[in-house]
C-alpha cells in the first residue's frame, strides 16, 4: 500500500503542478492575514507537549525555551498555562488545547479544535513550575509597549530572582532594544546576578565588572563571597571582583554622605529659621533672647492648636492644616514678642547681661504656662498627606520629602526676610540702627519703635521655625530648650549684620554636625562643633561675617 | 592703706574690716558650734534640737553660697558672666564623688571592687581617669584640678580671643551642654544619668552618722566664711582695683600696659576652684551627684541668686543664695505648680527693679537715713 | 599668674630708655607708608613720618584726615595694611599688643576721656603708675610713701589735689580730660601721644594745659592732634597737616598757616 501511494506522489504531472503552485502558494502563504503562521505558529509541539511532560525539569524546561522564543503566540500560550486554561484533552492525553472563552485552540498549531471535547484536564502547573512561569510572565511583560509594566516586570525579575542562565539570550534581546534607562540598569544587574554563577569564567568575569557598575548595596555581599577563594577559584574573577568591590563601596560611601549633607542641610535650614530672629534682634537690639526657645515652642504649639482644630471641624481639609499654621504660628509668636518687648525689654536698654537673665525668667515663664495649658508630656502631630513619603536618589539615597519642603521652606523665608530688610523702608531703618543706632536715631529714625518691629519679627520668623520643627520633631513645652544652644552658636559663628553670617553659620553647623554624627555619635559632634567655634572665633571673634569699620567694643 | 612692712598674713585678714569681722564671728557661733551642738547633743522631740533635714538643707545651701561669692568674683568684680559655674560645681562633685564611690568597698549590690554601675555596663576594670581616687588626698586635688584646669584651657582661648559679654555667656552655656550631654551617656564612666549615689564613708567614717553631718556642715560654713575673706582681700587689692577697672573700661586698661587676659584668667580659674570646692563638699551631704547639676537652669539661677543679693558685694550673693533656696524649698512644698512663676518673675524684677540687689537695697535705705 | 613676657619687656624699656642719652636729633618713632582702609574707604594713604626724641610735634587736619587712625596705628589698635611703625629704631610695633606697646613707653590720651569713673582720682592714677603690671605682682602690691608721694605729685601737677579720694566719674569735663593727663604722666613714657586734650575745656584750662605741654618739652616726646588754633600756637611747635590720610605740609605754625593748601583744604580763608 505505502509503495503505490509513493509512487503515485511522485509522479511527473504531479511534481510539475506543484513547481508551477509553490510560487503563488509562497505567496499567499506570506500575506499578513496569515502571517500568525509564518511568525509564530506552529510551535514547536514536541515543544508545546513537553509542557505536559514528565517531571518538572521537562516542564519548566519547556517553558523556558518558550520564554526565549519570546514570540506573541509563546506569551499567548505561557499566559494560558498561568491561567489554568491549557488541557489535555484525547484518549490519550496526546492533545494539548488552549481554550479561550467558549472556543478551544490547538496550543500548536492555533487551529480551532471543535467541537470542544468534553471531558478535558486541566493543565495544572505546580508550585515549582509556577516559580518558573511567573518569572517567565515578567520577562515576557519586557516587551510590552507600555514602559510602567516593563518597569514593574523588571523589577519583579530582580526581586525574585527566579532568572537563571536559560535567560540569558533573552536578557541581551531585552538590552539590545530597551530604551529606557532604569528598565536597562534593573536588566543589566540581573544579568550579570546570572552571570556570576556561570560555570564559564569568562563569564563570570564579565558579571562581577558589570556588577560593579552598580550602586546597589545588595550586590555588597555577593561581590564579597566572589572575593573568597573557597567560592571563586578563577584568580582573575576575584580580582575583578574585589576591584568592583571596592567600586561598589565608593559609590555606597557617596551615598552615605550625600544622605549624611541632606540631613546636615535639612537640621541647618531649621537651625536658620530658630537662628534668624536671633540674629536680627541682637544686631539691632545688643541683646540675647534666652526665651527664643520657648516662640519656636509657641510657633509649633499653635501648629498643634490648628491641627487638633481641622481634625476635629474641617476634616476633609486636614491636608492643608499646615498652610494655615504658617500665619497662626507667626503672629501668636509675633504678639508675644511685642508683649515681652514693651514690657520688659525696653526697660533694659543697654543693658545687655541683665536681659538675658531676664529673659531667662520669661523663659520659665513661658515654659510653666503652656505645661499648665496642654500638659507636660509631647504632643502628636501627624504630618499632612502630601508631606509624607520620600523621594529616591540613589539607591541608597532616599530624602525625606517633609524635610525637602521645610528646606524649601526656610529658603522661601530667607527671601522674604533679604526682601523686607533690603528693598523696603522699615528694612533701611532696621539696618540704620543695626549699624549705628546713636546716628539712626540723630537723622529722625524711631528707634524704639524699630526695637519693638525688630523684636517681634525675630520673634515671628521663629514662631515659623516651630511650624517647621513640627513636622519632624516632638512637640513639647520643653522643645524650645535643645535648640537655644545651637541658635546661639549661629550667631557666634555667623555674626550680626548679615543675612549670609547667618545662612552659612547655620548650614555649617547643620551639615558638620550631621557628619561628625555619622562617625562619633551625636554628643561628641556637639563638642566638636563646640570647639570648632572656639578656635573659629580665634580668629574672627566678631564672628565670620562681620559688619567691619571703625565700631568701638 | 597699710605699709610695705606690714606682713602679709595681716594684710589678708585684716581686709574684711571690722564690721565683717563681727559678721563672721556670730556666723561661725552659729554654725560651727550651736547647729552642730544642737544636732548632736538633742534629739528628735527637744525643744533645741535641729534634724538632719534641715542640717542637710543648710549645709546644702552653704555650698550654694560659696559658688554665688566665686560668681560675684568673676561677675560682679570681673564683669564676666558666666553661665557655666555649675559645670565647676559639678566636676568637684564628681571628683570627690568618684572616692566616694570607692569607699563604698565591697558594700555594693553587687558586692564587686568595682561601683554597681560599672559591674551593670560588664566592666572589669575601673578606665584609666579613676585612678588613684581610692586616695582621699588625690580626690581633693581632684576635686581643684580638674575645674580648674578646665577653666584655664577654656578662660584663655575665649579670653584671648576678646569675646565678651554676652558672647561670653553663650559660648561658656554651650560649653556646660556639652559636658551635660558627655555625662549623661552611660559609656563615660561616670555612671550616666544615674550617677554616683549609695555612698558609705569618708576615711572610714560613716557618712550617714550625726557626727559626720556636723562635720561637713561645719566645714561648709568654714569655707564659706574662709572665701569670703579671701575674697575680700583680692577685690581690695591693686588686683582687685585693676579687674575692675578691666570691667569697666577694658581699653584703656591695656593702654596703660596690663594685659587684660592673664587678670580674668586668674579670677576666673580661682572662681572655677572655688566653685569646685564647693561641689566637694556637697556631695556627701546629699548624697547623690548626677548630670542635671549641669542642667543649663542651674548655673542661670547661680547669676540671679548674685544679681538678688547685689553684685559686687561679695556677701550680697551669699545671702541672695539663701533667699532664692529657702524659697524654693518652702514652695515646693507649698505650692509646687507656682514656684517656676515666681522663680521666673523674680529674675525679671529683679533686674527691672532692683539692680543694686538687697545689699544695695540696704546700703541706700541707710544713705537715705543718716541724711 | 606672672605674664612673664611683660615682664621682661618692661626691664628693657627701662633699660634702653636709660642707655640712649637723650640725643635731640635721634629718631623716636618712624611711621612708613602706613596704609589703612575700612572696608575700601582708605583712611591712611601711604603715610610716613619722622617724630623726634623730646620733640613736641602738633598734627592738625579736616576730620576724616586720618589723625585718630594714626594714633591707633601707633598704639596697635589697628593694624595697618601695608606699611610699619618703629620705635626708638628697634622696636617694630605692628608686632606687640595694646598692653606691651604701653610697657615699651608710649602713652596715650584718647579723644574722649576715658577714665575708670567707679574708681577715686587716686586710684586712677594710682592704677596708671609705671610699675610691675603683672597679675602676682598686683596681688601682692602695696602703695607705700615713694608712691603716695608720686601720685600727690602728679595731682598738684594736674589742678586735682583736692579731688584725690573723690570719685573719677563724679568730675566736670574739663577735670576728667586732666585725670587723663595725669594718669599719662604716672606712665612717665617716652612718648605721649595727646588727641585733642583740651577738647571741652575752658580757656582757662586751656592755657594751663599748654604750660603742663610746654614744661614736658625735652624730658618727654609729645605729639599732640588738635583743633584749637590757639592752642597750638600756644605750643610754639612744628606742626604737621594731615589731609584724606596724607601729609599735605609740615613746618613752623606761621608758615603752615600760611600754605595756600591748608587754608583751601581746613583752616578756611
Amino acid at each position: 500500500m505505502l509503495c503505490k501511494l509513493q509512487f503515485r506522489f511522485f509522479s511527473p504531472t504531479k511534481i510539475l503542478r506543484t513547481a508551477i503552485l509553490l510560487p503563488w502558494l509562497a505567496a499567499i502563504f506570506s500575506m499578513p492575514v496569515n502571517a500568525s503562521l509564518i511568525e509564530g505558529f506552529p510551535l514547536d509541539p514536541e515543544l508545546v507537549h513537553q509542557l505536559n511532560g514528565d517531571g518538572n525539569k521537562a516542564k519548566t524546561n519547556a517553558i523556558k525555551q518558550l520564554t526565549l522564543l519570546a514570540t506573541p503566540e509563546a506569551v499567548q500560550l505561557l499566559t494560558a498555562l498561568a491561567e489554568e486554561r491549557l488541557m489535555i484533552a484525547g484518549d490519550s492525553g496526546e492533545l494539548l488545547l488552549r481554550v479561550e472563552g467558549e472556543k478551544a485552540f490547538d496550543a500548536a498549531t492555533g487551529v480551532e479544535f471543535s467541537p470542544v471535547p468534553e471531558d478535558m484536564d486541566q493543565l495544572y502547573p505546580n508550585n515549582r513550575v509556577r516559580v518558573v512561569l511567573n518569572t517567565s510572565m515578567s520577562i515576557l511583560k519586557l516587551f510590552n509597549p507600555d514602559r510602567e509594566i516593563r518597569l514593574e516586570a523588571a523589577k519583579q525579575i530582580e526581586d525574585t530572582g527566579g532568572a537563571d542562565e536559560m535567560f540569558l539570550p533573552i536578557m541581551d534581546r531585552v538590552l539590545a532594544k530597551e530604551s529606557d534607562s532604569e528598565i536597562k540598569e534593573i536588566i543589566t544587574l540581573v544579568k550579570a546576578m546570572i552571570g556570576v554563577k556561570s560555570s564559564d569564567p569568562s563569564i563570570r568575569l564579565k558579571a562581577v565588572q558589570d556588577l560593579g557598575e552598580s550602586d546597589n548595596p545588595d550586590i555588597k555581599l555577593k561581590l564579597t563571597e566572589m572575593t573568597d577563594p573557597a567560592n571563586e577559584a578563577d584568580n582573575s574573577v576575584r580580582a575583578a571582583a574585589a576591584e568592583s568591590l571596592a567600586s561598589l563601596e565608593q559609590k555606597m560611601l557617596i551615598g552615605e554622605t550625600i544622605t549624611r549633607v541632606f540631613t546636615g542641610l535639612s537640621l541647618g535650614s531649621i537651625l536658620l529659621l530658630a537662628a534668624l530672629g536671633l540674629a536680627i534682634t541682637y544686631g539691632v537690639m545688643g541683646i540675647i533672647n534666652m526665651a527664643h526657645g520657648e516662640l519656636l515652642m509657641i510657633g509649633a504649639f499653635a501648629t498643634f492648636v490648628v491641627h487638633d482644630f481641622f481634625r476635629d471641624h474641617f476634616a476633609e481639609f486636614f491636608d492643608w492644616y499646615i498652610v494655615a499654621a504658617v500665619p497662626v504660628a507667626f503672629f501668636s509668636a509675633a504678639i508675644v514678642g511685642v508683649i515681652m518687648e514693651r514690657t520688659v525689654i525696653r526697660w533694659l536698654y543697654g543693658r545687655a547681661l541683665e536681659t538675658l537673665l531676664t529673659t531667662w525668667g520669661i523663659s520659665l515663664i513661658l515654659i510653666q504656662t503652656v505645661r499648665v495649658m496642654f500638659g507636660t508630656f509631647n504632643q502628636e502631630i501627624a504630618n499632612p498627606g502630601w508631606l509624607s513619603g520620600s523621594v529616591e536618589v540613589m539607591s541608597n539615597v532616599n530624602l525625606p520629602w517633609n524635610r525637602l519642603v521645610i528646606i524649601g521652606f526656610a529658603v522661601l523665608v530667607l527671601v522674604l526676610v533679604w526682601l523686607l530688610l533690603n528693598r523696603t523702608r522699615l528694612g533701611l531703618f532696621v539696618r540704620a540702627v543695626t549699624q549705628n543706632r546713636t546716628m539712626a536715631g540723630c537723622v529722625g529714625v524711631p528707634t524704639a519703635y524699630i526695637d519693638t518691629v525688630a523684636f517681634s519679627l525675630g520673634a515671628a520668623i521663629a514662631g515659623l521655625g516651630g511650624v517647621a520643627l513640627s513636622q519632624v520633631s516632638n512637640v513639647g513645652p520643653e522643645m524650645g530648650q535643645g535648640y537655644i544652644v545651637d541658635c546661639f552658636m549661629t550667631v557666634v559663628l555667623g555674626g550680626v549684620g548679615q543675612l549670609a553670617g547667618t545662612v552659612w553659620a547655620s548650614m555649617g553647623i547643620g551639615i558638620v554636625t550631621k557628619l561628625v554624627e555619622g562617625g562619633l555619635g551625636a554628643v561628641f559632634a556637639k563638642v566638636i562643633v563646640l570647639a570648632i567655634i572656639i578656635l573659629v572665633i580665634q580668629k574672627r571673634p566678631q564672628g565670620i561675617f562681620a559688619l567691619k569699620g571703625r565700631t568701638a567694643d | 592703706m597699710s605699709n610695705a612692712r606690714t606682713p602679709f598674713v595681716v594684710r589678708f585678714f585684716s581686709a574684711t574690716g571690722r564690721t565683717g569681722w563681727i559678721a563672721l564671728v556670730l556666723f561661725a557661733l552659729l554654725t560651727i558650734v550651736a547647729v552642730p551642738v544642737c544636732h548632736l547633743m538633742f534629739q528628735e522631740g527637744d525643744a533645741l534640737f535641729i534634724s538632719t533635714f534641715y542640717v542637710t538643707l543648710i549645709g546644702k545651701i552653704m555650698c550654694y553660697a560659696i559658688v554665688a561669692v566665686a560668681m560675684d568674683l568673676i561677675w560682679g568684680y570681673a564683669g564676666v558672666l558666666s553661665l557655666a559655674q555649675g559645670l565647676f560645681f559639678a566636676l568637684g562633685g564628681y571628683a570627690f564623688g568618684m572616692y566616694l564611690m570607692r569607699s563604698i568597698g565591697l558594700d555594693g549590690v553587687y558586692q564587686s571592687h568595682l561601683p554597681d554601675f560599672m559591674v551593670f555596663l560588664d566592666w572589669k576594670e575601673y578606665p584609666w581617669f579613676w585612678a588613684f581616687t581610692d586616695s582621699f588626698v588625690y580626690a581633693i586635688f581632684l576635686a581643684i584640678a580638674a575645674p580648674g584646669l578646665l577653666a584655664f584651657i577654656f578662660g584663655f582661648f575665649v579670653f584671648r580671643s576678646r569675646v565678651k559679654g554676652v558672647y561670653f555667656a553663650i559660648i561658656s552655656q554651650a560649653m556646660l551642654y556639652a559636658f551635660l550631654l558627655l555625662f549623661f551617656m552611660n559609656n563615660t564612666g561616670f555612671g550616666g544619668n544615674n550617677g554616683f549615689t549609695d555612698f558609705k564613708r569618708i576615711l572610714g567614717y560613716d557618712i550617714t552618722s550625726p557626727e559626720m553631718r556636723a562635720t561637713l556642715f561645719a566645714l561648709s560654713s568654714a569655707t564659706l566664711m574662709f572665701a569670703l575673706i579671701f575674697g575680700r582681700y583680692v577685690v581690695t587689692s591693686k588686683y582687685g582695683r585693676i579687674l575692675t577697672a578691666i570691667r569697666d573700661a577694658e581699653m584703656r586698661v591695656m593702654f596703660l600696659g596690663y594685659n587684660p587676659l592673664w587678670y580674668k584668667l586668674f579670677i576666673w580659674t580661682v572662681a572655677a576652684i572655688i566653685c569646685g570646692i564647693a561641689g566637694a563638699l556637697y556631695v556627701p551631704q546629699v548624697g547623690i551627684i548626677n548630670p542635671s547639676e549641669m542642667a543649663t537652669a542651674n548655673s542661670i539661677e547661680i547669676a540671679i541668686w548674685a544679681a538678688i543679693g547685689g553684685r559686687g558685694t561679695l556677701v550680697g550673693p551669699a545671702i541672695g543664695a539663701f533667699v532664692v533656696n529657702l524659697s524654693k524649698s518652702w514652695f515646693t512644698v507649698a505650692f509646687p505648680e507656682y514656684w517656676l512663676y515666681f522663680l521666673g518673675l523674680l529674675f525679671v524684677l529683679v533686674t527691672l527693679l532692683l539692680p543694686q540687689g538687697l545689699v544695695g537695697l540696704y546700703q541706700q535705705l541707710r544713705a537715705r537715713s543718716t541724711r | 599668674m606672672s605674664d612673664v613676657t611683660t615682664d621682661t619687656s618692661n626691664i628693657k624699656a627701662e633699660a634702653s630708655s636709660t642707655a640712649t642719652t637723650p640725643k635731640n636729633d635721634d629718631v623716636i618713632l618712624e611711621i612708613a607708608n602706613i596704609s589703612v582702609s575700612f572696608d575700601g574707604f582708605k583712611a591712611l594713604n601711604d603715610l610716613s613720618m619722622k617724630f623726634m626724641r623730646n620733640e613736641l610735634r602738633c598734627i592738625i587736619g579736616p576730620n576724616g584726615a586720618g589723625k585718630t587712625t594714626m594714633m591707633d596705628c601707633i598704639t596697635g589698635k589697628t593694624r595697618p595694611d601695608e606699611g610699619t611703625c618703629t620705635f626708638n629704631n628697634t622696636v617694630d610695633l605692628s608686632l606687640l599688643t595694646e598692653a606691651e606697646i604701653a610697657l615699651v613707653g608710649i602713652g596715650r590720651k584718647f579723644q574722649k576721656p576715658t577714665i575708670f569713673e567707679s574708681h577715686t582720682v587716686f586710684e586712677n592714677l594710682e592704677l596708671a603708675m609705671k610699675t610691675d603690671k603683672t597679675v602676682f605682682f598686683s596681688l601682692f602690691a602695696v602703695v607705700d610713701d615713694v608712691m603716695r608721694d608720686r601720685i600727690s605729685d602728679t595731682l598738684k601737677k594736674v589742678n586735682l589735689g583736692e579731688h584725690a579720694d573723690q570719685l573719677a566719674g563724679r568730675l566736670s569735663h574739663g577735670q576728667k580730660q586732666w585725670l587723663e593727663i595725669g594718669m599719662l604722666l604716672m606712665q612717665d613714657p617716652q612718648l605721649l601721644l595727646l588727641d585733642e586734650p583740651v577738647a571741652g575745656m575752658t580757656d582757662d584750662e586751656t592755657e594751663r594745659t599748654g604750660e603742663l605741654f610746654n614744661s614736658l618739652k625735652g624730658k618727654h616726646s609729645l605729639v599732640v592732634v588738635e583743633h584749637d588754633m590757639d592752642f597750638v600756637a600756644q605750643l610754639k611747635s612744628m606742626v604737621t597737616v594731615l589731609d584724606q590720610g596724607a601729609m599735605l605740609c609740615e613746618g613752623e605754625m606761621a608758615a603752615v598757616q600760611a600754605d595756600p593748601r591748608v587754608i583751601e583744604v581746613y583752616l578756611g580763608r
